[in-house]
């Protein structure tokens, strides 16, 4: 555990695997846009407006994929006061959150076709929304406090309250109402949706997630080297950074 | 132990009631938010009766927020906190007891209260009861909540609307299962289940709330 918690092995790894990581994202970006695209056939109830899943889907699971990494980035931060986890849990948020806010944003492109309007209450929405204000406060934690060290603890405080939350509130939304269509990808006797439709999800699926782990180690790069540029400037004495 | 924090629900009793104000701006608050929709949706008793629990509901919420940030405030600022921090006392009895006090001194109001303002919302007559009776159920859960948020900024200079920010979203399962129930309760259906859940949230959260707020006091006053 400790072994990886040196931000300048982290550099020197990152550094090694950014580039693989990003020919894969623009790999699989490539054939899967082509496969959604082209390859992929009409939906015989929906027509070519089914297609924005293929944006939706990947962007909903990476909001919550997003949630994910922050919560166990932020228990491993608070436990073992692991320096990268904290800088780790910090990237992800806005990533997350910018993905929370396409789904939202794809998914009432995709109802004002469907339902005949761009927002209903509808309990997947709802919770998507819910999860976004999450994301806001967590990441205006990091902006509020100016003690980075102080500022770690209390946002992976704020994160672990969140993710039991963020169960419980999707819960009594489902609760609340639902409209939305069940799953269609995680059930137990496999996938409703087959053939190419399915190979273009999925393939978009990797794609997302692919670019999620590039921009997130990039983003823990420039994280480490603005911290690093701080200390710089303190030590020269140049005042605050 | 149990002494401890009930001596430390006493002090923050006598403390609220020597201030006076503090408790009846909130309830003055709670008032005029109901009063406000109204003004707002317009005079009509059918509407009003409609949306008269959701609106007490979030005028409870929004009132709670309003006291929230005084909770840890006034100790963090006269250094009781760090007296609290190095007592024998466990910090997490400390938060507990604090959450308690801010229940009794700021939600308990609120319900007594609702009745008066249940008459002026036109809310239905079978509506009364299950609406004091989740109010009673459901509060407790703001207030615990709100303690960790109340911990969290309790050092910040620009904690307020970091505190809204953060414990809101984290009230919708309170708003969702107290108004349920008192719609089940008016259409006839069994509520039950909603209360069940109503007082489940409350007491799962008075269970996390004292180690997370101790925990986020003691980072905050490193």
């Amino acid at each position: 555990m400790h072994k990886f918690a040196n931000p300048a092995r982290f550099m020197r790894l990152s550094k090694i695997f950014l580039p693989w990581f990003m020919g894969l994202t623009i790999l699989l970006f490539a054939s899967g846009l082509y496969y959604a695209f082209f390859l992929a056939p009409e939906d015989y109830q929906m027509g070519n407006t089914y297609r924005i899943i293929y944006i939706h889907v990947p962007a909903a699971y990476m909001a919550q994929f997003g949630y994910g990494i922050i919560a166990v980035a932020s228990a491993v931060g608070f436990i073992w006061k692991h320096p990268l986890a904290d800088q780790a849990a910090r990237a992800t948020a806005p990533l997350g959150a910018g993905f929370t806010a396409l789904a939202l944003l794809t998914g009432s492109l995709w109802g004002k076709p469907m339902w005949g309007t761009y927002w209903i209450w509808d309990a997947r929405l709802t919770s998507m929304l819910v999860l976004f204000f999450i994301y806001l406060g967590y990441m205006a934690v990091w902006q509020t406090i100016e003690d980075r060290v102080k500022a770690a603890r209390i946002a992976s405080i704020v994160a672990l309250v969140g993710i039991i939350n963020v169960v419980i509130i999707k819960f009594s939304v489902d609760w609340w109402n639902t409209l939305h269509q069940p799953a269609t990808l995680m059930r137990l006797d496999g996938p409703t949706i087959g053939g190419d439709m399915l190979t273009a999800l999925l393939l978009m699926i990797g794609a997302f997630n692919m670019f999620f782990i590039t921009a997130l180690i990039w983003r823990i790069q420039s994280l480490i080297l603005r911290r690093r540029v701080r200390a710089i400037r303190m030590q020269l004495g140049g005042g605050q950074g | 132990m149990l002494k401890l924090a009930l001596l430390i629900i006493a002090r923050d009793l006598r403390l609220s009631m020597r201030h006076g104000s503090a408790t009846t701006m909130v309830m003055g608050f709670f008032v005029m938010v109901v009063i406000m929709f109204p003004f707002a949706i317009g005079p009509e008793q059918k509407i009003l009766e409609r949306i008269s629990v959701g609106v007490i509901w979030v005028a409870a919420l929004l009132s709670c927020l309003l006291s929230l940030d005084r909770m840890f405030q006034t100790d963090y600022e006269d250094g009781s906190l760090d007296q609290f921090i190095l007592s024998p006392v466990p910090l997490e009895l400390v938060v507990l007891a604090k959450c308690i006090a801010h229940w009794l001194t700021t939600s308990l109001p609120l319900i007594v209260i609702t009745p008066i303002l249940g008459i002026m919302m036109n809310l239905p007559e079978a509506a009364f009861l299950p609406l004091i009776l989740t109010m009673l159920l459901g509060t407790p859960a703001l207030s615990f909540i709100g303690g960790i948020g109340a911990s969290v900024t309790v050092t910040l200079r620009r904690g307020g609307i970091l505190l809204s920010l953060l414990i809101l979203p984290l009230y919708i399962p309170v708003l969702i299962f107290g108004s349920l129930a008192v719609k089940a309760a008016i259409g006839g259906y069994p509520a039950m289940e909603h209360l069940m859940l109503l007082s489940g949230f409350s007491l799962f959260s008075a269970a996390i709330a004292p180690w997370a707020a101790a925990a986020a006091i003691r980072a905050g006053l490193e």
